[in-house]
């Protein structure tokens, strides 16, 4: 493996390119439960990051000392404890969030997004590089929850960061917008399936945007010229 | 040199598509005319906007897939699905339910999954669930019958009507529980005290007030689509059949929990709408004829364990897509036996 460790690569693929909940479609389960509204969907999306970072660090430590053989189980052990500290940690200072998340807390346990990046990113690399990934993939994911949350939130509400105070305090509790003035809610969109519509029309969304990504860069790339003569290129190419 | 065009002698049924739709929305006209003289000209209204609103929204998405816009009109798909929606969704009913649930039935349940003919689920019915289970007050008032108005009101006409609809006035008193819901929410009183009180079922003979002409009229409708060979027979009387003994074996003569006699089943609520035009849509239904058999026998049952054990009091949309899960899993286990083979083989036998 070269030494030379590609930051800006693994930032865009936690953030686009490999996104856990819309490339991946790992972590489904608290994607989908979770995310009626915008602080529900930070407070979940702030504690896997938290979880991912940790144990991407200590998987990444560990590397070495654990043989192939379990290697499961005790990434199994670090992520439960990791999950447990920020259980507590929700417990201590956002006990009303916490409350309402519920049984999805310590469920991180099982997100395969943090198993996934534990097998195959920290395990085989360095410990800041692991960092790095763990930060991004969880933000990737956390972004995904956010919109998903708005979304829902906006559509079966009809307000943006209500019951903030939740998470950052009684300053917080302002914060709500009511974008109609007189609005009933799009029960659905509170319900399950709002949640499986979001997600599916963002995977959508991201799809056309890759397409018209790549349409772009086909479109700028240098046609050669009429007539030029290919170069030939014989033997190994460094 | 051109080939002479040669159809079975045994086909019956019209050519295409858009025939067999065109007589559809013909079938609907007496249960409409029905529903109209009974509920005034709410449903008929609510039956043009979904129409104009289903017809747009598929020209809309087939230009996005660019397929040709013209050709999928054609085939009036769109146009039953507004309509079948108009008849079901409540008279009078704000212009934005009707708007979103015929946007959600053409948009997502039906070109998301990839069309027409492609539709796991009858489009009428998930655009019907969609508002229903959004908006339940709204969605659970439906206009007096015309026969068991309180004293000195009358319908609405065709000025206050359109009021109601589109400015959301309010109009005091002229909704009233359907027969179903008066069941629903009456647990405790004998059924023939409920016949004797109720001014819906006062004013009516067997099923409630408007809603037993309502239903003969998708009635007559079902039995001139049978005539025409549009669908067969299977669904439609397993359905009907399954419903009525179900609510023969579980009516107990009238007590306070009796889910109410077998007409009072069959003519209330969507049974008839259900039974001839939702359930025999080809895409969505099972598609052997001992298949169609299951189908609507399951959807029967279905639909009376609902009404009488469920939250919401009529339950046809309910058990229509519950079935819809199940129509592939039915297919698979009734494939007809093929002409010169001893037994039926499934598309997954690999035997010679």
């Amino acid at each position: 493996m070269s030494n030379a460790v590609n930051y800006g690569e693994i930032s865009k693929n936690g953030l686009w390119n490999n996104n856990p909940a819309l490339v991946q479609l790992l972590g489904l389960c608290p994607l989908l439960a979770v995310t009626g509204s915008v602080a529900n969907a930070l407070g979940l999306g702030l504690a896997t990051l938290l979880v991912l970072l940790g144990s991407n660090i200590a998987v990444s430590l560990i590397r070495k000392a654990v043989s192939d053989a379990v290697r499961l189980p005790a990434f199994v052990m670090i992520i439960a404890t990791f999950t447990t500290c920020t259980e507590l940690l929700m417990r201590a200072f956002t006990f009303e969030l916490y409350q309402i998340l519920g049984i999805f807390i310590p469920l991180i346990v099982t997100n395969c997004s943090i198993l996934g990046r534990a097998d195959a990113f920290a395990s085989k690399n360095p410990v800041l590089p692991s960092a790095w990934d763990g930060l991004m993939m969880g933000l990737g994911f956390g972004l995904v929850l956010l919109a998903v949350g708005a979304i829902r939130e906006i559509l079966g509400a009809g307000t943006l960061f209500a019951d903030m105070h939740l998470l950052f305090g009684e300053a917080a509790r302002g914060w709500t917008i009511h974008l109609f003035g007189d609005y009933s809610g799009f029960l659905i969109a509170v319900l399950p399936p709002g949640a499986f519509l979001a997600t599916g029309f963002l995977i959508a969304l991201k799809n056309i945007a890759d397409a018209q990504i790549k349409k772009r860069e086909e479109a700028r790339r240098e046609k050669p010229l009429k007539g030029s003569k290919r170069v030939r290129t014989t033997g190994a190419i460094s | 040199m051109p080939l002479l065009r040669i159809t079975s002698p045994h086909t019956h049924s019209p050519g295409n598509t858009g025939d067999v739709m065109q007589q559809v929305m013909l079938a609907t006209i007496p249960g409409l005319i029905a529903l109209s003289y009974f509920f005034g000209p709410g449903s008929l209204m609510n039956v043009v906007m979904a129409s104009f609103t289903a017809v747009a929204c598929e020209a809309a998405v087939m230009k996005l897939r660019r397929r040709p816009v013209m050709f999928y009109i054609n085939d009036y798909s769109a146009v039953v699905t507004g309509v079948l929606l108009g008849l079901s969704l409540p008279p009078y009913c704000p212009w934005w339910i009707v708007a979103v649930s015929t946007g959600f039935a053409i948009v997502v349940a039906k070109h998301l999954y990839g069309g027409m003919g492609f539709n796991p689920f009858n489009p009428a019915m998930v655009g019907y669930v969609v508002v229903l289970i959004s908006f339940p007050v709204e969605m659970t008032q439906w206009a007096a019958p015309r026969t068991a108005l309180p004293d000195g009101q009358s319908l609405l006409g065709p000025l206050s009507a359109l009021q109601q609809i589109w400015l959301d006035t309010g109009i005091d008193g002229h909704t009233a529980a359907t027969p179903l819901d008066v069941f629903k929410q009456n647990d405790s009183q004998l059924v023939q005290h409920l016949y004797a009180t109720e001014p819906v079922f006062a004013a009516g003979r067997w099923a409630g007030a408007g809603w037993e002409w309502v239903n003969l009229g998708f009635l007559i409708g079902g039995a001139y689509l049978l005539y025409r060979r549009i669908f067969t027979w299977h669904a439609p009387v397993a359905m009907l059949v399954a419903l009525t003994l179900m609510a023969t074996i579980f009516y107990d003569g009238g007590s306070s929990t009796s889910g109410g006699s077998p007409l009072l089943h069959l003519l209330s609520g969507g049974t008839m709408l259900g039974a001839f035009f939702i359930i025999t849509d080809p895409v969505t239904s099972a598609t052997s004829n001992r298949g169609k058999l299951i189908f609507g026998a399951s959807i029967g049952v279905l639909i009376y364990i609902i009404r009488s054990w469920g939250n919401y009091p009529d339950a046809v949309a309910f058990a229509v897509l519950l079935m819809n899960f199940a129509a592939p899993f039915i297919d698979y286990y009734t494939v007809p036996r093929t002409y010169g083979h001893d037994k039926p083989r499934r598309a997954t036998d690999n035997r010679p």
